[in-house]
């Protein structure tokens, strides 16, 4: 592993680091717990996703680039169960959905 | 599946992590990560669902690979679309919560669903139910009554792939 990082690695993880900067925004920006949760799940995913792939490229096939490896499977398999997990936490918790929002079939079907 | 071809499984899915995580090669931690993974695989109540024999089928795993390469295709438009909505000035959203009835039969292949929804365009599951998914959307369609039409515009396209893996 040299220490000099080549262009594919810098390229992906640069892109990865401005989708988390996005989702980041959205986290800010958005009005209500439910379309924050949507930002930062899609774009931390890819975000995170696309700096351990670059992690993966840098390093090549050894100790730091297989543990990159799962990790990005594991980031892509589990980020949306626990974003799922806080909607559904936070529905059941009472959390109001934005003023403007246009239908909660949730609310009508389960009472909560 | 049997019980024994089952532990089988499981140590072999404990012991390859390992491998994997640790990286070395060399007999003391080979032995280790062996032991290790016996001790799991006995004392753990079972890593797999039922219907385990679908790992030994290549068809299944064919359509696993088109279904992630599809999903990632998605995964990408899902950031633009984000990344459309966040920087936007007037913060075009439209959203609400709404249900679709899901056509999949196995568990894990709705789980799988949930999950591909989740990372798709402007969607996020919320829960399930049987066969309905309410998934909150950051852009609810004009024709709010058609659940034919909201069922595929949000899961069609993963509803083929994720069949053919699962059920």
């Amino acid at each position: 592993m040299s220490s000099q990082i080549g262009l594919v690695p810098i390229i992906l993880i640069s892109i990865g680091v401005t989708f988390d900067l996005v989702g980041a925004l959205g986290l800010i920006r958005l009005p209500d717990v439910y379309n924050r949760l949507q930002a930062a799940t899609k774009c931390v995913t890819l975000g995170t996703f696309l700096i351990l792939i670059g992690v993966l490229v840098h390093s090549g096939w050894n100790a730091m680039g297989i543990k990159a490896l799962l990790a990005a499977i594991f980031v892509l398999w589990t980020s949306p169960t626990g974003s799922h997990a806080l909607a559904r936490g936070a529905h059941i918790a009472g959390v109001k959905l934005w003023e403007g929002s246009i239908v909660d079939k949730y609310k009508e079907d389960t009472g909560r | 599946m049997d019980t024994l071809k089952r532990r089988l499984l499981d140590f072999v899915i404990y012991f390859v992590l390992w491998l994997l995580l640790t990286w070395s090669f060399d007999w003391q931690g080979v032995v280790v990560g062996a032991v290790l993974a016996m001790v799991f695989a006995l004392a753990l109540s079972g890593l797999l669902p039922k219907g385990a024999e679908r790992l030994f089928s290549p068809v299944r795993w064919f359509w696993a690979i088109i279904h992630l390469i599809s999903l990632l295709f998605w995964i990408v438009m899902a950031n633009f679309d984000v990344l459309y909505r966040v920087l936007h000035p007037n913060l075009p959203i439209r959203p609400g919560i709404v249900k679709i009835k899901t056509t999949l039969k196995s568990d894990e292949a709705k789980a799988f669903l949930a999950n591909s929804i989740t990372l798709t365009p402007g969607t996020l599951t919320i829960d399930i139910i049987d066969d309905w998914l309410y998934v909150h959307w950051i852009n609810v369609h004009e024709n709010l009554e058609d659940a034919e039409a909201i069922t595929k515009d949000i899961a069609g396209r993963f509803e083929v792939t994720l069949r053919r893996v699962f059920d």
